[in-house]
């Protein structure tokens, strides 16, 4: 089970993007962050916590759960529904320059039912996707603006990103 | 012709029989009951040990539905289901369509009967013109025509002046009255025994009292008139409570049970299916306090008899909702396999009492002629095949309605067969014998 | 708020609280929470049940039900489709098994049914392979109700364990009554009942409440107090002599909300009978949580639906 990220690579990469944010939109007014629950909200609070270490300025952040949006869940013709979470973007995204953040880019299924939920919430000025790993193997037109690592991968293997908020530790897995 | 009912157990409680004998009938009437009876020049038929060989069961409170409610079971198919339950005699109750309340309609009731050529039938006819509870029914017509009580069944007695009336005028022919007994005010719109589990149900309640009340009137009428008054269906604790103490102060009071609720108690709305419609009756299942003190009269004598209250009501009638559908199930084919796993398998009572409550009472209470194996009396007979296992199961009944809540049921006894009038009306195929 | 331990109610359809364990309530609460902030966005609408086809089946008239039965199926994006049928036409016309066979055959995935016959929706979910949701059944359970009542007491009390929840009114006729003690004692709420004793249903401890039938004793204390609508033909039942003389003994009054706990508060599944059950200033005040019950009922309905729409975990297994 290789390690390819450890604890120390992970909060580098963040600042990282965080500068990488900063200087892409010279400086953070009128920005946003949203993370997909439940990992990508955690890395949204750590961007914004880098982005107001380097520009002294807060940036609004939400939790976008994306369950009532994914395009599978009716699919099936019984079986449990996913778990529907809360939702809190408690600013206008209204002309706002929406960063979208989640921990893995995959099929970008994902991304595509949370630009679909970010819609009903307002007319954002534009939408920038960030990630931590995008591992490859899209199946709709989505590309990353930020990405931390570039992992390609087979469809058979699968990625755990794991975060001292949910799960105890800073750590991104190959399995 | 001769036939020789040999070996089996022979209980007859009027005769004080009980014991290994055999059965010698000519024709259509019993010539002797007795050990080593000659076996030449008659037909032989081998009773197998353990089986029991009774006087025929007689069940006193069953409706036939006809004339007019053909589509819920007719004289034949409920003459059917009576015999293959081990009944070589029913009595049927007046609220057919039109009532019973004249000579006609009883002997066109007779003539059915005949024609079906199974269990005998003895019709009871109205209290009251059309059941209407105003005037009395032509009850000295009804009674040569062959009715042997009267009662407006589905209903109690309409006022307290009716039934005082009608005790008085059934006593010139010494016939009783039986009554449906129930406060109707007291029962309102109720649709189940007022308690827990209606309350949890949100079903609308009967209390036990509303027919304690029914009961306790009359007693006190009976009293008054010195005539016989039979409570059927007794469902409530308050009830036999009434009932006893009349006994005990020597008031002609007779009373019936069935099997239903001396089985099942008000818990059977709820599990194991919901409102089941099969488990509306009326009066309702009782809860199990009411359901052990019925048993407690079964075991001391105060019940009189086992009565069914076989009450046919077609699919669709009792496929709605629960306060819709009618009251009542179907009871003939399943009263001796539930008497015997419930009564005398349980070790409450033993075989001569289930013959007494099934077929040594009921004739005495309606003064019929069956009931006993005396020399002389019709050889109506039945069979029982006390440990032979039965699955009941609804759709395979003789009745043409199937409602009842004991689709599944697995019970220890059973009828082996049924004689009426000396004629084999009904064998059954489990069991090891023929006739 | 801890998240509920499952993630799937164990059945095919919602006909009773009584059907439910606590985790399954905890799991309709928590996704109602998820659903309410929908109803708070500029565009109130998530395609979760996007080509779902939900009949609602109105046997009775309810104006608050079936409209917030309604908004929460056009939020979730089902398509719906409304049938009222006065009980005064079946007397002539089909019977439910036939209108619910006929309703199948046109294959919608859920039916609300409200009816006044108690078990209604047993009856219809022994026929049907929709799931059934049961709106409220004759004097039976209302569920959804319920769950509405505990998710608004949850929001602003955080807990359901250990509240004192006095329930006054008209208990014997009650769906919400019923739907509400086994909710509540499930949930670990201390639940007193009160009313004149023709309107408390037999055996009512058997229940696991506390029964009584003065007011003062109910409400002392009480956390929560809940109002029960008196219908005003009961009195032709006798089963109290008047209005008026039901207002002085057990009406909602001011003066006996003085007995309760400082932050008490007030509820009524409605419609109201002001100056019957609740006095005017008190339906009104600051303790009333009322409105906030029917707008909480969206979103609980929302969950009720969602959770339902994807069958249970049992024919997943199976």
């Amino acid at each position: 089970m290789p390690v390819v990220m450890d604890a120390d690579r992970i909060g580098r990469t963040l600042t990282r993007i965080a500068h990488e944010i900063v200087e892409r939109n010279k400086g953070v007014e009128d920005l946003a962050l949203v993370g997909i629950r439940t990992r990508g909200v955690h890395i949204a609070r750590r961007l914004a916590r880098s982005l107001k270490e380097i520009t002294g300025d807060e940036v609004p952040t939400g939790a976008l759960d994306i369950t009532l949006y994914r395009d599978d869940l009716m699919r099936h013709a019984v079986g449990p529904q996913p778990l529907v979470r809360r939702t809190e973007i408690l600013f206008s995204i209204d002309d706002r320059k929406v960063l979208l953040v989640d921990d893995v880019l995959y099929t970008g299924r994902t991304t595509r039912a949370a630009l679909d939920a970010l819609i009903d919430f307002g007319r954002p000025r534009s939408i920038q996707l960030v990630v931590l790993v995008d591992r490859g193997h899209r199946e709709l037109p989505i590309k990353a603006d930020y990405v931390g690592k570039n992992l390609p991968t087979s469809p058979e293997e699968s990625i755990q990103v794991r975060l001292m908020e949910s799960d105890g530790q800073d750590e991104v897995v190959l399995q | 012709m001769k036939r020789l009912l040999k070996g089996g157990r022979v209980i007859d409680p009027g005769n004080g029989i009980d014991g290994m004998h055999d059965v010698l009938i000519d024709g259509d009437r019993i010539v002797r009951v007795g050990r080593d009876i000659p076996v030449e020049g008659v037909t032989v038929v081998e009773v197998p040990d353990g089986y029991v060989v009774c006087p025929g069961l007689i069940d006193i409170h069953v409706h036939l539905r006809e004339p007019g409610q053909e589509h819920k079971e007719t004289v034949a198919s409920g003459t059917a289901s009576a015999v293959a339950g081990g009944f070589t005699a029913v009595a049927c109750m007046p609220n057919t369509t039109p009532v019973n309340d004249n000579a006609n309609v009883t002997a066109y009731i007779l003539a059915k009967a005949a024609e079906a050529g199974l269990a005998r039938v003895y019709p009871i006819g109205a209290v009251s013109r059309g059941s209407k509870g105003e005037l009395l029914a032509d009850i000295a017509e009804l009674k040569a025509a062959g009715c042997v009580a009267i009662t407006d069944d589905g209903h109690p007695t309409a006022s307290a002046l009716l039934l005082r009336r009608a005790l008085e005028y059934a006593g010139m022919f010494g016939i009783p009255v039986i009554e449906h007994c129930e406060d109707q005010s007291l029962k309102g719109d109720g649709v189940a025994h007022e308690g827990f589990h209606a309350a949890s149900l949100g079903l609308r309640g009967i209390p036990g009292a509303c027919e304690a009340l029914g009961v306790e009137r009359g007693v006190l009428l009976a009293e008054l008139t010195g005539s016989h008054f039979h409570v059927a269906h007794m469902s409530a604790r308050a009830s036999l409570r009434a009932v006893r103490k009349a006994k005990e102060a020597g008031i002609r009071v007779t009373c019936e049970v069935t099997p239903h609720h001396f089985t099942l108690t008000d818990e059977s709305l709820l599990t194991p299916v919901a409102y089941d419609t099969n488990t509306k009756m009326n009066p309702p299942l009782r809860e199990a306090a009411d359901r052990d003190a019925i048993l407690g009269g079964i075991v001391d004598g105060s019940v009189d008899l086992i009565a069914t209250d076989h009450a046919p009501h077609h699919y669709d009638e009792k496929n709605v909702e629960f306060d819709r559908a009618p009251f009542g199930i179907v009871g003939l084919e399943t009263a001796v396999p539930l008497s015997l796993d419930r009564l005398v398998h349980s070790g409450l009572i033993r075989l001569p009492r289930l013959v007494e409550l099934m077929a040594t009472n009921p004739a005495r209470v309606l003064n019929l002629p069956g009931g006993t194996l005396s020399e002389g009396a019709p050889a109506d007979i039945t069979i029982l095949a006390p440990d032979l296992k039965v699955r009941i199961v609804a759709n395979a009944l003789r009745s043409r309605s199937k409602n009842m809540p004991f689709d599944g049921w697995e019970l220890r006894g059973s009828v082996a067969a049924t004689m009426v009038g000396g004629r084999p009306v009904f064998v059954n195929p489990e069991a090891s014998i023929r006739l | 708020m801890t998240p509920a331990a499952i993630t799937a109610l164990r059945h095919k359809d919602l006909l009773g609280i009584a059907d439910l364990a606590a985790d399954e309530i905890s799991l309709v609460l928590d996704t109602a929470e998820a659903m309410k902030e929908i109803g708070s966005r500029p565009i109130k609408k998530v395609p979760a049940l996007r080509g779902k086809t939900i009949v609602n089946l109105f046997f009775e008239p309810s104006t608050r039900t079936r409209t917030s039965f309604e908004i929460a199926e056009k939020r979730l994006s089902a398509d719906t489709l409304n049938i009222a049928i006065s009980s005064s036409s079946v007397v002539k016309g089909e019977t439910l098994a036939d209108t619910a066979l006929n309703l199948e055959a046109m294959n919608p995935d859920m039916i609300v049914l409200r009816h006044s016959s108690s078990g209604a929706c047993h009856l219809l979910a022994r026929i049907c392979r929709s799931a059934i949701i049961n709106a409220g059944d004759g004097m039976h359970e209302h569920p959804t109700q319920a769950l509405l009542d505990a998710f608004t007491i949850r929001e602003r009390k955080k807990r359901l364990a250990g509240l004192k929840v006095a329930i006054v009114g008209d208990l014997l006729h009650s769906r919400v009554l019923r739907s509400n003690i086994h909710l509540l004692t499930k949930m670990g709420a201390e639940v007193w009942v009160c009313g004149p004793p023709t309107l408390i249903p037999t055996e009512i401890r058997r229940f696991g409440v506390r029964a009584t039938s003065v007011v003062e004793e109910a409400v002392r204390d009480a956390d929560v107090i809940m109002l029960l609508r008196i219908q005003l033909e009961r009195m032709e039942g006798a089963f109290f002599p008047s209005l008026r003389e039901y207002f002085n003994v057990f009406g909602m009054t001011e003066k006996r909300l003085e007995l309760a706990s400082p932050d008490v508060m007030i509820m009524h599944p409605g419609p109201m009978n002001r100056g019957v059950e609740i006095a005017s200033e008190v339906a009104d005040g600051p303790y009333s949580v009322i409105l906030d019950q029917v707008h909480n009922g969206v979103a609980v309905r929302m969950a009720v639906l969602y959770l339902l729409a994807g069958g249970s975990e049992h024919e997943a297994a199976a």
